[in-house]
């Protein structure tokens, strides 16, 4: 029973973004207002963003940017290596940079304090503390990095989240925003063209439009 | 630089330039400069495609890393014959539609926003392409999206016509943006499953991925996704009014195109990124995707008997013939994968050739219901007569490509032991036969109206729409004949799909 509710509780960050999900569908399917279907769809969305976020995230990892230093150990030992770690993520299934946001670990308070910041979309915080304290993590990370294509020998004390999950929610947030852009311009255009968002109405009327009469009698009243 | 390196990439980055241009090129007053234009672009698209397909063909499947950052890490275009074939079709359709359809826009669109319009058109090719041509999983959601968004705007550009193609595109935007959020979420389970997203290597990695529970919630997520977005059975709510408020030219494009990308998008992930050799595609395919199939081939085309406007009509007749397709994926076996894709291309044929003849008569006649197909062989004798062709090849007449589809389908069944499936497609073609039939003797036999708005004298539809049409209708009866090309092609594509995820023959 125990393991049961710790199962349930380690993964709280896929809790939140079930809920937020079954939110949005809800919003989206039950309401009339086609404004409040789009802010339900944006909130579907957003809970896919935060999806995506959170398993980025390692535990005790700060923001993939180069923290001073790396960069010329790293470069020390292979000539050439360009771009940010990526492939870390992109090439090797390890696990402890896939799942380290829900492993149990002494900082998962911490931990949770960075999802929340990645939820409001900003970089997860540069803390070098977290990072120091958790060695054990660093550890299992390392031959990851090794495996990268910097050669072996590198040896960092610093550890990274996973940047490809936040570069591909950045494509989807813009994918989003311009979704919700034209479903408003649409939103508009039916206004003008109806002079009504709510569905049963826009129904209604086309109804009246076609048969001469409106065949729902509740949507024609209101 | 080598011009035949960068091919793959080509159709793409054209049309990514091409489209911009397009609003900033002069209008005058007839629209004719943006046209013009449109047309020479898609044609370069699809002469691209088509030396693509011969290349693949020749020298087998070509790789093209963007920005020359390797696979798996950068982006990867992969053509291999199934979306060599895809990419053939599409462009090719896109090629056939541009040339035709001016005189169409020009009385469904105000002038002022055909500028925007053939733009439009141009970034949603380019989406169509980018899906099929890319490696790349997420890739595929970016340019899904990129060609949904523009064909929301093209849809809602029918509101001068009919305002319901307002709210028929705000429902398809609603629907489709919940599909393609549901695939990113499949994509994000996979990730996490195998930590990649090169399409290729999530296939090996898969093999050996510890979560197993995870790809099998990333299949399911794709599934419903793309569902959603190629109109599979009970998640194509929004497609009948889509099309049918959507313009003439748009319907006719989109039809013959955007569906059948979704459609090779399911192929693609069930084959070739996930495999079918796991216990739970096969259950997929068998439970999931055929009983889905075979529900939307008699239900749609049932409905469809019962509809008086015509575009409508063959909306719902598309959604039964991606039944079909979903029919011959869901065998599971090599020649239920060739079928698929045979059908695939040859349903873009007819659909794109019945909805150009459509369009014909809603230019002329004026409108696009039952009643304006009255007496159409006396008024209207050469689209009267494409209707007629295409319509027989839906049906799946011998000499036409829909026979090629269905017996390619119906050998595809017996050959997997399920000779029941056969019996069905026969039944369901026997509903296609009512429908079209309908419409057959509306326009042979009837007399033209003498009353009413689709009265009084109507002259035949301009060359510029009636020579693309006609050599739609000729590919019809062309692929019909010489088998050659789509059989062979398919066969070979599907034994690629298969020997990489060794399916039993």
């Amino acid at each position: 029973m125990f393991s049961v509710l710790e199962f349930a509780v380690e993964r709280y960050n896929y809790w939140i973004v079930i809920i937020l999900m079954m939110t949005g569908l809800y919003t989206v399917i039950t309401r009339g207002n086609l404004i409040k279907k789009m802010i339900g769809l944006n909130l579907f969305q957003t809970s896919v963003f935060i999806f995506y976020i959170t398993i980025g995230k390692v535990s005790g990892g700060t923001a993939p940017i180069y923290v001073a230093g790396d960069m010329e150990k790293l470069a020390g030992v292979k000539e050439g290596a360009h771009g940010p770690p990526a492939s870390d993520g992109a090439s090797s299934d390890n696990e402890a940079s896939l799942h380290g946001s829900v492993q149990p670990t002494p900082n998962r308070l911490d931990g949770g304090a960075n999802v929340r910041d990645g939820a409001s979309l900003h970089e997860p915080p540069a803390d070098a503390n977290s990072a120091n304290t958790l060695n054990g993590s660093a550890a299992d990370s390392l031959p990851d990095i090794e495996g990268a294509p910097y050669g072996s020998g590198a040896v960092i004390d610093t550890v990274y989240s996973n940047p490809l999950p936040s570069v591909l929610i950045l494509t989807a947030i813009v994918v989003g925003i311009a979704t919700t852009a034209v479903g408003l311009a649409l939103a508009v255009r039916i206004r003008e063209a109806y002079g009504s968002i709510e569905e049963d109405e826009l129904l209604a009327a086309d109804d009246l439009a076609e048969f001469g009469a409106a065949t729902n009698s509740d949507g024609a009243a209101r | 630089m080598n011009v035949i390196e960068q091919l793959p990439v080509i159709p793409v980055i054209a049309l990514l330039v091409a489209a911009p241009v397009t609003i900033l090129l002069p209008n005058g007053a007839t629209g004719r400069t943006p046209y013009l234009w449109a047309t020479l672009v898609s044609w370069a698209a699809f002469a691209a495609c088509v030396k693509l397909l011969a290349t693949v063909a020749e020298t087998g499947p070509v790789s093209y890393s963007i920005g020359d950052w390797a696979p798996p890490i950068g982006i990867e275009y992969r053509i291999d014959l199934a979306n060599a074939l895809v990419l053939t079709l599409v462009s090719g359709i896109a090629a056939l539609v541009a040339p035709f359809s001016l005189p169409s826009v020009r009385s469904e669109i105000d002038l002022r926003q055909i500028n925007l319009f053939y733009s439009a058109f141009l970034i949603c090719l380019l989406g169509l392409l980018g899906v099929t041509i890319t490696g790349d999983a997420f890739n595929v959601f970016v340019f899904l999206e990129i060609s949904s968004l523009s064909t929301y705007a093209l849809i809602a550009l029918g509101a001068r016509t009919d305002r319901r193609a307002l709210t028929a595109s705000f429902n398809y935007l609603i629907m489709g943006t919940i599909g393609a959020t549901f695939f990113v979420i499949g994509l994000g389970l996979l990730y996490q499953a195998t930590g990649t997203l090169n399409m290729a290597d999530i296939k090996i990695k898969a093999a050996d991925a510890a979560g197993i529970g995870m790809i099998e919630a990333g299949l399911a997520f794709i599934i419903v996704g793309i569902g959603l977005k190629a109109a599979m059975f009970p998640m194509h709510l929004w497609m009948p009014n889509a099309y049918a408020y959507a313009p003439s030219a748009v319907t006719a494009f989109i039809a013959a195109a955007s569906t059948k990308v979704a459609v090779y998008v399911i192929i693609r992930f069930v084959y070739s990124v996930i495999g079918s050799e796991f216990a739970f595609v096969q259950a997929a395919l068998t439970y999931i995707l055929m009983p889905l199939g075979i529900a939307g081939m008699f239900f749609a085309s049932l409905v469809a008997f019962f509809q008086a406007d015509v575009k409508r009509m063959l909306a719902y007749s598309s959604i039964g013939q991606i039944g079909y397709m979903l029919l011959g994926i869901g065998l599971a076996t090599k020649a239920g994968l060739a079928a698929s894709l045979v059908h695939l291309f040859n349903h873009g044929l007819m659909k794109g050739a019945l909805f150009m003849a459509v369009a014909c008569v809603a230019l002329r006649v004026g409108g696009r219901s039952v009643d304006a197909f009255r007496g159409l062989a006396r008024r209207m004798p050469f689209t009267a007569s494409a209707f007629i062709f295409s319509g027989l090849s839906l049906v799946g007449v011998p000499l036409t490509v829909g026979f090629i589809s269905k017996w390619t389908l119906v050998t595809a069944s017996f050959g997997a032991d399920k000779p029941w499936a056969a019996f069905l497609i026969v039944a369901s073609s026997l509903i296609a036969v009512a429908y079209v039939g309908r419409l057959i003797e509306i326009i042979l036999l009837r007399e033209a109206p003498t009353t009413g708005p689709f009265a009084g004298p109507v002259r035949e539809a301009p060359l510029s729409m009636l020579i693309p049409l006609w050599t739609l209708v000729a590919a019809n009866v062309y692929f019909g004949l010489d088998t050659d090309l789509t059989v062979n092609l398919a066969t070979r594509a599907a034994e690629a799909l298969v020997s990489v995820s060794g399916l039993p023959r």
